[in-house]
C-alpha cells in the first residue's frame, strides 16, 4: 500500500486533465467456481459466452426501463463527466460516467440498434468482444452505484442501473466477482456477510454486554432471537466486530435500554447489508432480504428498526415493500422500516432519553452524507429528512457541528470510495484515489474548523475511512458512528422511557 | 396528381416517406419506453412525494433544464439558447403549413429571425465546446458532431432563403399546405429551399434512431418521474408478482 500516490491535501478538489488507462491496473478479482455456482451462476465462462451475455442483455432492455432508456437518450452533454470521484481520483477517462456507460452502449448500439447496424462507424458501435468484456469488468467494478452523476443529468441517467446490469450480465456468464459473490454466498447459507454462526454471534453479543457492563456499570442487553419483541433491529454484521461500527451497535442498544422498548436482534437474519444489489441481481436481492421478513414473522415482533447502512437503507426504504411487502403482519402504525436515526430522534425529542451533551465537549463533528443514504432513500415524512434527520440528531447530542463544503455533502455528497461492491483490498489504489475528494472537504473543515469527528451511517463508509484516511495522513479516530455519539451523551437511569 | 413535374413527384414522395419514419420511429420508442416496465422505486432523492410534485420536477427539467443548471452552467447557457430557440423556429415554422395562420405565429415572426442566427451560433458554440474541452472531446462521436452540423445547416440554409436569396415564400406556403392538406403541388424552383427541405427530411429520418430521441425520452426517465412514496404505496414489480 506505500506505493499508492495520493494527491497532497489542499481542501480543493481540481478536475484532473485525462489520462487514459490511469486506472486499468484496478481490477477486481474474479469469484471461483463454487462462488458462482453457489449463487445459481455459471461456474465459469462456457465457449458460447457471447450468444448468452447478448441474450441477457436483450432480456434486461426488456425488463428495466431504466436501461434501455439510458442507452438510447444520453446526448453527450459532459455535465456529468467531472462527476464521478473516481474519475476526479484517478483521470482515467472510462471513469467519467457517460465514457463508463458508453462502454456498453457501443454494444448495444452494434447488436440492438437499426441505426448501429446499418453505420456502425458513425456512433462507435462494436461487437462485444473478449476485449470489451474486459473493459467491462476494469470499469463496470469501478463504480461504486452511488447515484452521484444522475444527480447533474438532463435526463438523469443513473449509471448505477447500467454497471448492476452489466454486473448481471457478467455473472450470466460466469464472470462472477469475487468479493461480492463470497459474500452473498455466505449471507444466503449463513445469514450474514461475515458468516458468522449463531453461537460465536451470541458470544459476541455477551462479550459486549459485558463491556458496557463493565463501563458503565448498567445492565444494557443485546438480545438475540427473543421472540414477542416489540422491535426487531436490523444491523450490518460489522456492526458485531468492527471499529467504530461496534460503537454504534452499543449506541443502539443504549437507547432501547433507555427508552424502555423490547428489541431483538436475529441469529436467522443478522445482516442487513444486500450485495444483491451491486450485481443487479433481483433474485438475490430478494432472497437476502425475504430473510428478514421471515425473520419478523417468526420473532413476531411489532416492528422493523434498522441499523447504520447506506446501501442497505436505500434496499429497506426503497426496496423492501416492492420485493418483500406488504408488512401487513406488523403493527400498522409501523409498517415502514425506521432507520435508528429516525427512531431515536423521535424519542430525544419526545424528551424519552436524557442527554447530556458534555461528554461530546471533546468533539467538533461534521457529517459524511453517505451516497445510497442521500441519493436512494429517504428518512421522516419530507425530501430532504435523509440529510435533516441525521444533523439534527447528531446536533441533539453534542454542541460542535460544521457541515464540510455544500459541494460536496446532501444531495451532491461524494462516496466514501469503496461501496458498490468494491470494499476489497485487491481494489486499495482505486478506493484511497476514490476518497480523495471527501479527503479534501474533511481537510478543509479539520483546518479551518477544528473538526476531529467525522460521524456517518454506513458500514461500508466506516470501513473505508479508517483504512483510507490514513493514506491521506488523517488519522483513522476521526471516524465515528452517529450512534457511538448517542452512546456517549446519553445518561442511562436518566430517564423513565417511553 | 396532374401536373406535377417529376422533380415535384420525387420530393412529394420523400416528404411523405420521411414524415412517415419520423412519427413511426418516433411513437415505437415512446411505446417502448412506455411498456418498459420499472421494476423497482428508483428516483434520484430527494424526489417528490406527490405526482403533483413530479410535475413541477418536469416542468422545472424540460422549461429549465435544472439538473444541466446543477451540472455545467457553461453547457446549460448554449444549451439552453440552443433549445429555446429552436423551439421559436419550429413554432415559426407553423405558418407555411397552417391556414389560416394563429395570430401568435405572427407574434414570434420578428423573433423567428434572430433566433435562426443564434441557432447557428449556439451550435457553433456547443461545437467548440466539444472540441475544446478535454473531457466533452474524448467522449464525443462522429454523431454528436453530426447532430450540430445537421442543425446548423438547416438554420443557415433557412437565414439564406430569407436574406440572401429571398425566396418565393408564397410559394413555399403553397408547396407546405399542399402537402399537409394532401393535394400536392409543385414545389417551388427554388435550389436552397430543396436544400433546406432535404436537409430537414434527413433530420426527421434521423431523429428517432438517434440520440435526439431525448426529446420524448425524457418525458419517461424513471430517476425524475418516479414519485417518492416507496412505503405509503407499494410498488409492484410487474415480472414479479
Ligand atoms: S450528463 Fe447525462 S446526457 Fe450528459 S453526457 Fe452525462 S449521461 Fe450523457
Ligand atoms: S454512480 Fe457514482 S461511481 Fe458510478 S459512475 Fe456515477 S458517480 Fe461514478
Amino acid at each position: 500500500m506505500a506505493d499508492i500516490k495520493t494527491e497532497q491535501l489542499t481542501g480543493k478538489i481540481k478536475v484532473p486533465k485525462i489520462n487514459e488507462s490511469a486506472a486499468t491496473e484496478d481490477r477486481a478479482n474474479r469469484a471461483r467456481e463454487e462462488q458462482n455456482v453457489l449463487l445459481g451462476f455459471p461456474p465459469s465462462k462456457p465457449d458460447n459466452w457471447q450468444e448468452i451475455a447478448l441474450n441477457k442483455m436483450g432480456e434486461l432492455l426488456t425488463k428495466y426501463k431504466s436501461l434501455k432508456l439510458f442507452l438510447d437518450v444520453c446526448v453527450k452533454c459532459g455535465a456529468c463527466t467531472d462527476k464521478c470521484h473516481y474519475f476526479l481520483g484517478t483521470g482515467d477517462p472510462n471513469n467519467m460516467p457517460v465514457a463508463r456507460q458508453e462502454l456498453m452502449r457501443k454494444v448495444y448500439r452494434k447488436h440492438f440498434t437499426t441505426a448501429g447496424k446499418l453505420f456502425p462507424g458513425l456512433s462507435r458501435a462494436e461487437e462485444l468482444t473478449e476485449d470489451v468484456m474486459d473493459e467491462w469488468w476494469n470499469y463496470y467494478h469501478q463504480c461504486s452505484q452511488c447515484r452521484r452523476c444522475s444527480v447533474f443529468c438532463p435526463f438523469g441517467i443513473d449509471t448505477a442501473e447500467i454497471s448492476m446490469a452489466a454486473r448481471e450480465i457478467m455473472n450470466s456468464v460466469g464472470m462472477g466477482q469475487k468479493y461480492s459473490n463470497e459474500v452473498l454466498g455466505k449471507v444466503v447459507t449463513v445469514g450474514n456477510n461475515l458468516g458468522i454462526e449463531k453461537p460465536a454471534l451470541q458470544n459476541s453479543l455477551e462479550f459486549l454486554e459485558d463491556d458496557v457492563k463493565e463501563e458503565t456499570g448498567t445492565d444494557v442487553k443485546f438480545p438475540l432471537d427473543q421472540k414477542n419483541a416489540e422491535v426487531l433491529l436490523i444491523a450490518p454484521s460489522a456492526d458485531f466486530f468492527s471499529s467504530p461500527h461496534i460503537e454504534g451497535l452499543i449506541g443502539y442498544g443504549k437507547v432501547f435500554h433507555e427508552a424502555g422498548v423490547s428489541w431483538t436482534m436475529s441469529s436467522y437474519a443478522s445482516e442487513f447489508a444486500n450485495f444483491g444489489m451491486f450485481i443487479g441481481n433481483y433474485d438475490l436481492m430478494k432472497k437476502v432480504a425475504i430473510r428478514i421478513r421471515d425473520a419478523a414473522e417468526e420473532l413476531n415482533v411489532k416492528r422493523i428498526v434498522v441499523g447504520e447502512c447506506g446501501h442497505a437503507w436505500r434496499v429497506a426504504y426503497s426496496f423492501w415493500n416492492t420485493l418483500i411487502g406488504p408488512f401487513d403482519f406488523l403493527d400498522p402504525e409501523h409498517r415502514s422500516p425506521a432507520h435508528i436515526c429516525e427512531f431515536t430522534l423521535d424519542l430525544i425529542q419526545r424528551d424519552a432519553l436524557k442527554i447530556d451533551k458534555s461528554y461530546n465537549d471533546d468533539l467538533v463533528v461534521t457529517f459524511h452524507d453517505s451516497c445510497n443514504v442521500a441519493r436512494g432513500s429517504r428518512m421522516g415524512n419530507s425530501p430532504g429528512g435523509q440529510f435533516e434527520i441525521p444533523r439534527e440528531l447528531i446536533k441533539s447530542v453534542c454542541r460542535n457541528f460544521v457541515d464540510m463544503d455544500e459541494e460536496t455533502i446532501r444531495e451532491v455528497t461524494y462516496c466514501c470510495g469503496a461501496g458498490g461492491g468494491l470494499l476489497t483490498d485487491e481494489l486499495m489504489d482505486l478506493r484511497v484515489k476514490g476518497a480523495m475528494p471527501r479527503a479534501q472537504a474533511l481537510h478543509e473543515v479539520m483546518e479551518r474548523n477544528g473538526v476531529n469527528t467525522m460521524a456517518m451511517i454506513c458500514a461500508i463508509c466506516k470501513a473505508q475511512f479508517t483504512k483510507v484516511l490514513p493514506e491521506y495522513g488523517v488519522d483513522m479516530s476521526v471516524v465515528a458512528s452517529v450512534h457511538q455519539l448517542v452512546s456517549n451523551a446519553i445518561v442511562l437511569g436518566g430517564k423513565k422511557g417511553v | 396528381m396532374k401536373g406535377l413535374s417529376t422533380l415535384s413527384l420525387v420530393f412529394i414522395f420523400l416528404c411523405y416517406t420521411s414524415a412517415a419514419i419520423f412519427l413511426a420511429g418516433f411513437v415505437r420508442k415512446v411505446y417502448e419506453y412506455a411498456v418498459t416496465p420499472s421494476p423497482l422505486k428508483i428516483p434520484t432523492m430527494p424526489a417528490p412525494t406527490t405526482k403533483g410534485g413530479v410535475v413541477l420536477r418536469m416542468t422545472g427539467e424540460v422549461l429549465f433544464f435544472t439538473s444541466l443548471f446543477k451540472g455545467n452552467k457553461w453547457t446549460w447557457i448554449g444549451g439552453y439558447i440552443f433549445h429555446i430557440v429552436f423551439l421559436l423556429i419550429v413554432l415559426r415554422h407553423l405558418r407555411y403549413v397552417l391556414v389560416p395562420t394563429p395570430e401568435v405565429i405572427y407574434f414570434i415572426g420578428p423573433f423567428g429571425i434572430h433566433a435562426g442566427i443564434i441557432l447557428v451560433v449556439s451550435a457553433g458554440y456547443l461545437f467548440a465546446r466539444r472540441i475544446f474541452v478535454d473531457r466533452t472531446r474524448y467522449i464525443s462521436s462522429g454523431a454528436d458532431y453530426f447532430a450540430l452540423i445537421l442543425m446548423a445547416l438547416i438554420a443557415a440554409t433557412g437565414l439564406a432563403m430569407q436574406f440572401l436569396f429571398m425566396a418565393d415564400v408564397s410559394a413555399v406556403k403553397d408547396f407546405m399546405v399542399g402537402l399537409v392538406t394532401f393535394s400536392p403541388v409543385n414545389i417551388p424552383d427554388d435550389h436552397l429551399f430543396i436544400v433546406h427541405l432535404t436537409l430537414v427530411m434527413v433530420l426527421l429520418v434521423y431523429l428517432p434512431f438517434s440520440k435526439l430521441m431525448h426529446a420524448g425520452g425524457i418525458f419517461f426517465s424513471p430517476t425524475r418521474v418516479m414519485v417518492d412514496d416507496c412505503n405509503e404505496k407499494r410498488h409492484i414489480n410487474p415480472w414479479d408478482r
